[in-house]
C-alpha cells in the first residue's frame, strides 16, 4: 500500500493506469506499424521523429483535433455513446490484473471472474455502434461482431476456467480465481505444459476475440469497409482504437499470467533468495518478455494470414474449440476429484490438442465439398434496386 | 369450432447493399446492388459504365497511328497486349510484313506485361482474401521492376504507346538483354513468395476452393476466355489455337485447372507466369541482335484499304479483340473492342447469388476485371 490511507492509494494505482494505457496504445501501434512493414518487405513509419517514433503521437493529435462527424439520420445516443460502451469494460477489467506481485489497482478473490465478465459487455457497444450508425456496412459488421464475440467467448471462458481448476493453491489444495494464486502456483512449472490444449484454445480464441487476423470478419476492410467503426471519425473512432488496443493488452497480459508463469518462472525465487533487486528485475523482464510474445504473435498473424468466412469461423468455435474445451473441463475434473500428479493433466492435454491439430488439418487439407451455383432464374424487367 | 389463430412468423426484410462505386474491394468503378438475406446474396445486379470513355467512338476520328494510345485506356494493366492486338488488326488489313527483330521485341514486352499483370492480380486479390496488405506488398516489389524496364524502353509506365502498325516505335536500349534477365530473376523470386504465403496458406484453401465451380459447357456458353476458360478444363489458349505473331517458336505448357473454382483460377494464373518466364527466355536468347524494327514503305499517313478485319490475342484476361472496318482512306470507319472482362464479368450474377456475401467479394476478384476494359 502507498502511504497509509486506502483512498489515496487506490486514486494513485489507477491514475499510474490511467496514464499508462494510452501511452501504451501509442507505442503498441508504432510497434505494429513497424511489425508488419517489416514482415512486408517496407519501413513502416520513418519521417515523423527519429525512425518514425513521432508517427503515433502525430496521428492522435490529428485524431484528436478531427470534426466530430455524425450522419443526420444517425441515433444519436446509441452512435455517440458506443464508445464508451467499447473502451471503459476493457479500461476497467484492467483494475484487478496484476502486472507485478506489487502492482495492480486491487486484487481480487475472483478476480478472473471479473476480468472474464466485464470484458464481454464491449459486444453491446458493437451492436449499439453497428445500429446506430444507420448504414447498411456498420449493420453488417455489428451482426457479424454480436456473433462472433458470443462464439468465442465461451472456449475463451472455458479456457481460463480450465486453468483456475487446476491451479495450485498456497494451501496444497487445488482451483483458485484469484490471479496472483494462480501465478504463485506456477513457480515450478507453467500451466502451458500441464494445459497446453486449454492454451491453444485461449490463443485462438483470444484472436477471435481481438478481431485479429484470420478473424477479423466483423471490421473486414474489404467486405464491410471497417464494420461497425465506419461512419465514426476523429475521437470516437480512436476510442475505437483505443479499446482495441487495451484489450490486446488484456489478453495478452492474462495469456502471460495463466499459462506463461508470470514474473513468478523461471529462476525468479532463486535469484531473489540470492539478491531482491535482481529478482524484482528479473521478474519485470518477465513480465514485459511474456506480454510481449502474445502481442507479437497477434501482429505477426495480421501480416501473414487472410480472413476466414464467417460460417467457417463458427463452424470453428462450436464443432472444434467448444468440444475441445468441454474435454479440458472433464480431464481437469477427474484429475481434481482423484487427486492424479499434473503429469496425468499433461499428458492428457497434450493428446487432446493433438487429436485437435491432427483433425482440423484434415479438414482443411481434404477437397471440400463442390458448391455449385445454384441456378439463377433470369430476371424480370432491368430496373435497378437502390 | 375453434378458430385456429393464424400462423405468425418472425417478418424479415431483405437488404440491399450498395458495394461499389467506391469500395475497397471492386477493383474500380464497379457497381454490385446485392440482395441480402443475413450473410446470403439472394441477388445480383452489376451495374457498370461509371468509366465509360467512348474508346471505340473516339478512335473512328483518329488516323490509324493514334489509335494506339485509345488501346493503352482500355486495359490498362495489359497494355502492350491490347496495342499488340489493334496493330495486328491494322497489319492483317494492309498485309503487312513485321521485321523479325519487332516480333521479338512484342512477344518479350507483351509477356512480361502479363505477368505484371498476374501480379497485380495476385496482390489485389490476397487483399479480397483478407490479407492486410502483404500480397499486395509482395508483388508490386517486383511488378515495380517490370515497370522500371518498360520505362526504360517506351518512356512511359503506364501508357506506353510502344508498338505501331509494321513494328514498334524506336529501338531497344543497348542493356535490353541484361535489363530484361535480370526483371526475370527477381520476378521468379517474385512469384515463388506468392506461392509460399498463399498457395497452401490453410485459410487461403477454407476459402477458395470449391468456390463457385464453372463447368466447362457454363463456361463456353458464358463467353468465358482466358484463365477462367482454362481454370474449368478447357484448354483453349489464342497462344497455341491460332498461334499469332511468332508463338509458334516457342515450347510451353498451357496450364488448366479440373474445378473451375476461384482456386483454380487463381493457381491457373500462378502457372501461366511461370510459364510467361519460360516464354520471355526463349525469345531472349533467339532474338536477332540487329535489324530494322518498322517494316519499310510506310508512309507518314497510313492509309489503308477497305475492307474489315477482326484480330484477337490472349490478353491475361481473355480474348481481346480489335474489330475494324476500313472505307479506305486514313480513319477507320468502324472500331470494335472485344474486351474478355467485360464477357467475363456477365457471368457474375451466375456465380455469385446464393454465396455468402464474403465470397462474392472474393468471386469477383478472381475474375481479375479492368473497369477501363469493361466499360471502354
Amino acid at each position: 500500500m502507498i502511504g497509509n490511507n486506502p483512498w489515496l492509494d487506490g486514486i494513485l494505482r489507477l491514475l499510474v493506469v490511467a496514464v499508462a494505457v494510452p501511452l501504451s496504445v501509442i507505442v503498441l501501434n508504432y510497434l505494429e506499424r513497424k511489425v508488419i512493414g517489416r514482415v512486408q518487405n517496407r519501413l513502416g513509419p520513418m519521417r515523423v521523429g527519429p525512425y518514425g517514433t513521432l508517427q503515433s503521437v502525430a496521428d492522435t493529435i490529428k485524431l484528436l483535433t478531427k470534426e466530430d462527424v455524425r450522419p443526420s439520420t444517425a441515433d444519436q445516443w446509441s452512435f455517440e455513446l458506443a464508445p464508451y460502451v467499447v473502451v471503459v469494460p476493457t479500461i476497467v477489467a484492467l483494475v484487478t490484473v496484476p502486472i507485478m506481485p506489487d502492482l495492480f489497482i486491487r486484487n481480487l478473490g475472483l478476480g478472473l471472474f471479473f476480468i472474464v465478465a466485464v470484458s464481454t459487455v464491449p459486444i453491446v457497444g458493437f451492436v449499439m455502434a453497428g445500429w446506430g450508425s444507420d448504414n447498411r456496412y456498420a449493420l453488417l459488421g455489428a451482426m457479424r461482431s454480436a456473433a462472433q464475440l458470443i462464439s468465442y467467448e465461451v472456449p475463451l471462458i472455458l479456457a481460463v476456467v480450465a486453468v483456475a481448476m487446476v491451479a495450485h493453491t498456497a494451501d496444497g489444495g487445488r482451483g483458485t480465481l484469484n490471479l496472483t494464486e494462480i501465478v504463485d502456483g506456477q513457480d515450478k512449472v507453467p500451466y502451458i505444459f500441464w494445459q497446453s490444449l486449454a492454451f491453444f484454445i485461449f490463443t485462438v480464441a483470444g484472436l477471435a476475440e481481438l478481431y485479429r487476423h484470420p478473424f477479423d470478419i466483423p471490421v473486414a476492410e474489404s467486405e464491410v469497409v471497417g464494420g461497425p467503426f465506419v461512419e465514426y471519425s476523429g475521437m470516437r473512432w480512436a476510442m475505437f482504437q483505443l479499446g482495441e488496443y487495451v484489450s490486446l493488452v488484456l489478453i495478452s497480459l492474462l495469456g502471460a499470467l495463466v499459462f506463461l508463469g508470470g514474473w513468478n518462472w523461471p529462476l525468479v525465487n532463486e535469484l531473489a533468495e540470492r539478491n531482491a533487486v535482481a529478482g524484482t528485475a528479473l521478474q519485470a523482464v518477465l513480465m514485459l518478455g511474456k506480454t510481449s510474445f502474445f502481442i507479437l504473435f497477434f501482429f505477426l498473424m495480421r501480416a501473414a494470414m487472410p480472413r476466414l468466412r464467417v460460417d467457417q469461423l463458427m463452424a470453428f468455435s462450436w464443432q472444434v474449440l467448444l468440444p475441445l474445451s468441454f474435454y479440458q473441463i472433464i480431464v481437469n475434473g477427474l484429475v481434481v476429484v482423484y487427486g492424479w500428479p499434473d503429469v496425468v493433466l499433461g499428458v492428457l492435454s497434450g493428446l487432446g490438442l493433438l487429436a485437435g491439430s491432427a483433425l482440423t488439418y484434415r479438414a482443411v487439407r481434404k477437397p471440400t465439398m463442390v458448391r455449385r451455383p445454384r441456378p439463377v432464374a433470369a430476371r424480370q424487367g432491368s430496373e435497378v434496386k437502390v | 369450432m375453434a378458430v385456429q389463430p393464424p400462423e405468425r412468423e418472425l417478418e424479415t426484410l431483405d437488404l440491399y447493399i450498395n458495394v461499389g462505386p467506391q469500395h475497397p474491394a471492386t477493383h474500380g468503378v464497379f457497381r454490385m446492388v446485392l440482395t441480402v438475406d443475413g450473410e446470403v446474396v439472394e441477388d445480383c445486379d452489376p451495374v457498370i459504365g461509371y468509366m465509360h470513355r467512348g474508346n471505340e467512338k473516339l478512335p473512328e476520328n483518329c488516323d490509324y497511328r493514334q489509335i494506339i494510345g485509345y488501346h493503352d485506356r482500355t486495359d490498362y494493366l495489359a497494355q502492350f497486349n491490347t496495342e499488340w492486338t489493334y496493330c495486328l488488326a491494322v497489319e492483317k488489313l494492309m498485309g503487312l510484313e513485321v521485321p523479325e527483330r519487332a516480333e521479338y521485341i512484342r512477344v518479350i514486352l507483351g509477356e512480361l506485361n502479363r505477368i505484371a499483370s498476374h501480379l497485380m492480380f495476385m496482390g489485389a486479390f490476397g487483399t479480397d482474401v483478407g490479407f492486410f496488405g502483404t500480397s499486395f506488398m509482395y508483388t508490386f516489389r517486383e511488378r515495380e521492376t517490370i515497370q522500371d524496364f518498360f520505362e526504360a524502353v517506351t518512356g512511359e509506365r503506364m501508357m506506353y504507346n510502344y508498338f505501331r502498325p509494321g513494328g514498334v516505335a524506336w529501338d531497344v536500349p543497348d542493356d535490353f538483354e541484361e535489363h530484361a534477365r535480370y526483371v526475370l530473376d527477381r520476378v521468379r523470386t517474385a512469384i515463388d513468395d506468392i506461392d509460399g504465403i498463399m498457395t497452401e496458406n490453410e485459410v487461403f484453401l477454407a476459402r477458395c476452393r470449391g468456390l463457385s465451380p464453372v463447368t466447362p459447357e457454363q463456361a463456353i456458353n458464358w463467353g468465358f476466355s482466358g484463365p477462367m476458360l482454362r481454370a474449368t478444363g478447357v484448354k483453349h489458349d489464342l497462344r497455341r489455337a491460332e498461334p499469332y505473331s511468332i508463338y509458334d517458336r516457342f515450347d510451353f505448357e498451357i496450364p488448366v485447372g479440373t474445378q473451375g473454382d476461384v482456386y483454380d483460377r487463381y493457381l491457373v494464373r500462378l502457372e501461366e507466369m511461370r510459364q510467361s518466364i519460360r516464354i520471355v527466355d526463349q525469345a531472349l536468347r533467339q532474338m536477332p541482335k540487329n535489324g530494322p524494327i518498322m517494316a519499310s514503305g510506310l508512309k507518314r499517313t497510313i492509309r489503308v484499304p477497305p475492307g474489315e478485319v477482326y484480330a484477337r490475342t490472349e490478353s491475361p484476361r481473355g480474348e481481346y479483340g480489335v474489330y475494324i472496318v476500313s472505307k479506305g482512306g486514313d480513319k477507320p470507319w468502324r472500331h470494335k473492342v472485344r474486351a474478355a472482362s467485360f464477357c467475363n464479368l456477365s457471368a457474375l450474377r451466375n456465380m455469385v447469388v446464393g454465396n455468402y456475401v464474403a465470397d462474392a467479394i472474393i468471386i469477383l476478384g478472381s475474375i481479375d476485371i479492368v473497369l477501363c476494359e469493361v466499360d471502354r
